[in-house]
């Protein structure tokens, strides 16, 4: 029982970057039309983000340290705790939720200079050069943070309360072993809120409510006076965000290194194609579905009964899925079928 | 897509002997741009083989397979097990990767040719996946995993031991004797990729090659003329599967080593470019596309700062630092950053490729001179 909670949990934080990459994809999907191969570089540059914002803020400069008394010894020290002392460490300490300020406007800016400038002149072009400019942007993209940021993953630490694990055991009253890292507890209940937001966002508001219309059908929209080309900048604009703040609380979890959106983008674009192209319930769904049977797969027992099963299962579930139900899970009728 | 022949059947005999010399003296004309060495020239004629085949998948059907490297890295596995097991010469590894690769791509093309468009994309994707990983974990002792899977002295070579005695150290891949390495290698990818590009030639004359490409410019109203456009479909997988196996196993032919990340999805995303860049559905495109990749690859990777520092020697010194810094980007290790550039240029401007390119610029000649 306390493992199968442990996987379950292990499986919903993973569940959760699938689900909040393929919702964007899919949204850019469903309204623009557009197969965007570098939506999986949009998550590894908010990743970067929080990487950036944290080696900003601790710019250090040499003072001597006064510990060591026999020889003059010198250690960084970052500029805020000099100026701030106990509040400068406590900003340094907490620089990946901070990022999250910076990943907003920046992404959301990034989103719409994309949008603008190259995906709007893609929407009348076939999907295969779809894939294939957005494939370009991607390698563009990661080449770029690797020749900033190196190739070697660079860890980035979650704020210092949150470093330990949480006793979900005894709070649901399961026995002591049940442990889970606050971090990843709280990047599930980050996803879950962001979803809800976006979801919110398109049922509850008129700007939503023209973007569903959009969605279901867009030269009728176009047609009704609504300048549709430019809700769908920001529509783009939304999804850009939820990537990059995906990949800024993923930071702690994965170590960010320059080709991890590609590693996401080929999963992600595997739960879209499971859920149904262009249906959010069908993303969200299917993202936290093949995370927590990814992370079943990953199990001692269930490997030793299916040797390699937690190397493939995901792509094995698409497969069946694509020849089962040609839809995906939740697929609309209508919606890019062919 | 024109629905005219490519060629007329009779210019074909011309077409090829002249196809076989550009080929054939490579080492002498491309001399003058630092690329007549054996190993770069090796690798035109191996990834020339791999992009035709494609071509006659994508070019053709337009079908946009994304899992092709899977049968790259199958063909170069089957080849350095048949080194170790049978013999080093080099047929049979060959002959084994094509069969092999072809049975792949059978069980993969039958599944994921039920659907088309982006889904086939993603279906082919998810099987590349599945067997890149599988290649890493549980096939380990097949692929040996990490390291690669690599000859060793000890390895039996049944049919070798027959015939000629065990020598000292790991013997080299061979053609009845000749070793398969430097210039002999090359001229016999050389001679493969003739073969093939005749193979992909007479695909393309067919009236197989025109069902192909009816599927690609209408796929309903050809079902709706009764024609069942699988087998085709199949068929044309299948075959440029077996390119790609051909390719595989030559490239364990000229270094009988072969890793999983051969099989990897970006291996796959790189014979797209190839063939995009040239030119898809066209012949020659695909050759083009791939001379130009590694050539550029083989240039702009060995570039470092220091060759730029001299190259922009003629920059005023208050720019030259930043000027070095700022082209230091694209060369090296930034190479991949060039290619993506180009690339998404490419698809931007010449959706068609290079030899779109050529089309355009023979045009306004034409035109010119009619005034």
């Amino acid at each position: 029982m306390d493992t199968i909670i442990i996987q379950l949990l292990n499986g919903l934080d993973k569940g959760g970057a699938y689900a909040l990459i393929a919702l964007g994809l899919t949204l850019v999907f469903g309204t623009l039309g557009v197969v965007n191969f570098a939506h999986g570089a949009l998550f590894m540059l908010g990743a970067f983000c929080a990487v950036s914002m944290h080696q900003l803020l601790t710019i250090s400069k040499s003072v001597k340290d006064e510990s060591i008394k026999f020889f003059d010894a010198f250690k960084e020290q970052p500029y805020l705790e000099i100026w701030w002392g106990d509040t400068g460490t406590a900003i340094i300490d907490y620089s990946v939720p901070i990022s999250i300020l910076l990943a907003i406007p920046l992404m959301l800016a990034i989103g719409i200079a994309m949008e603008r400038g190259l995906i709007r002149h893609f929407y009348r072009r076939t999907h295969a050069e779809q894939i294939l400019v957005t494939f370009g942007l991607a390698i563009v993209l990661q080449e770029i943070i690797r020749h900033f940021y190196g190739a070697n993953p660079i860890p980035t630490p979650a704020p210092a309360t949150f470093s330990g694990s949480a006793p979900v055991g005894s709070l649901v009253g399961l026995g002591e072993n049940v442990v889970y890292p606050w971090w990843r507890l709280i990047y599930l209940g980050f996803s879950l809120s962001i979803i809800g937001a976006v979801f919110a966002f398109l049922k509850y508001t008129t700007f939503g409510l023209v973007v569903r219309a959009g969605m279901a059908d867009r030269d009728m929209v176009g047609l009704l006076g609504i300048n549709i080309e430019r809700r769908f900048t920001i529509v783009f604009g939304i999804a850009t965000i939820v990537a990059g703040l995906a990949g800024v609380m993923y930071a702690p979890i994965l170590p960010p290194d320059y080709h991890m959106g590609m590693d996401f983008l080929v999963l992600s674009f595997v739960v879209v194609v499971v859920g149904g192209m262009g249906s959010l319930e069908g993303a969200v769904f299917a993202g936290f579905l093949l995370g927590i049977l990814q992370s079943f797969a990953a199990m001692n027992e269930v490997k030793s009964i299916l040797p390699g099963i937690d190397q493939i299962i995901i792509y094995l579930v698409a497969v069946i899925v694509l020849l089962v139900k040609p839809r995906g899970l939740m697929g609309k009728k209508g919606v890019f079928e062919d | 897509m024109k629905n005219e022949k490519i060629l007329k059947s009779n210019n074909i005999p011309l077409y090829m002997v002249i196809f076989s010399v550009v080929v054939l003296t490579m080492p002498l004309w491309l001399e003058p741009i630092g690329a007549a060495y054996p190993d770069l020239l090796q690798k035109f004629a191996i990834f020339g083989i791999f992009a035709v085949g494609f071509n006659i998948l994508f070019g053709l059907t337009g079908y946009l397979s994304f899992g092709h490297a899977t049968f790259l890295g199958v063909g170069s596995y089957t080849a350095v097990w048949s080194f170790k097991l049978l013999t080093m010469n080099v047929l049979p590894a060959i002959i084994f990767s094509m069969v092999l690769a072809g049975i792949f791509a059978l069980l993969i093309g039958y599944i994921s040719l039920r659907r088309s468009g982006i889904y086939f994309s993603i279906l082919t994707l998810a099987f590349a996946q599945m067997s890149y990983n599988l290649a890493y974990s549980v096939l380990t002792p097949i692929t040996n995993g990490e390291t690669g899977l690599q000859l060793s002295k000890n390895d039996p070579r049944v049919v070798d031991g027959l015939f000629v005695e065990v020598g000292q150290g790991i013997p080299s891949t061979n053609l009845f004797g000749l070793e398969m390495s430097g210039y002999q290698g090359f001229y016999f990818c050389a001679v493969l990729l003739i073969i093939a590009f005749y193979i992909s030639l007479k695909i393309f004359n067919s009236p197989f090659g025109l069902n192909l490409r009816a599927i690609k410019s209408n796929q309903t109203r050809m079902s709706y003329t009764g024609y069942n456009t699988k087998p085709y479909l199949l068929a044309a997988f299948v075959i440029s599967g077996m390119f790609a196996g051909l390719a595989g196993g030559l490239l364990a032919v000229t270094d009988p080593l072969a890793g999983a990340e051969r099989m990897q999805w970006t291996a796959s995303g790189e014979v797209v470019l190839m063939t995009i860049l040239g030119g898809v559905g066209t012949l020659l495109g695909p050759l083009l596309g791939v001379g130009i990749i590694k050539y550029l690859e083989n240039i702009f990777s060995s570039i470092g700062v220091k060759e730029l520092g001299d190259f922009f020697s003629f920059v005023p010194d208050s720019m030259h630092a930043f000027v070095v810094d700022f082209s230091s980007l694209f060369v090296g290790e930034g190479w991949h950053l060039t290619l993506g550039l180009l690339f998404m240029i490419i698809v931007i401007f010449l959706p068609g490729g290079i030899m779109q390119g050529f089309d355009k610029i023979k045009n306004l000649m034409s035109k010119k001179d009619k005034e």
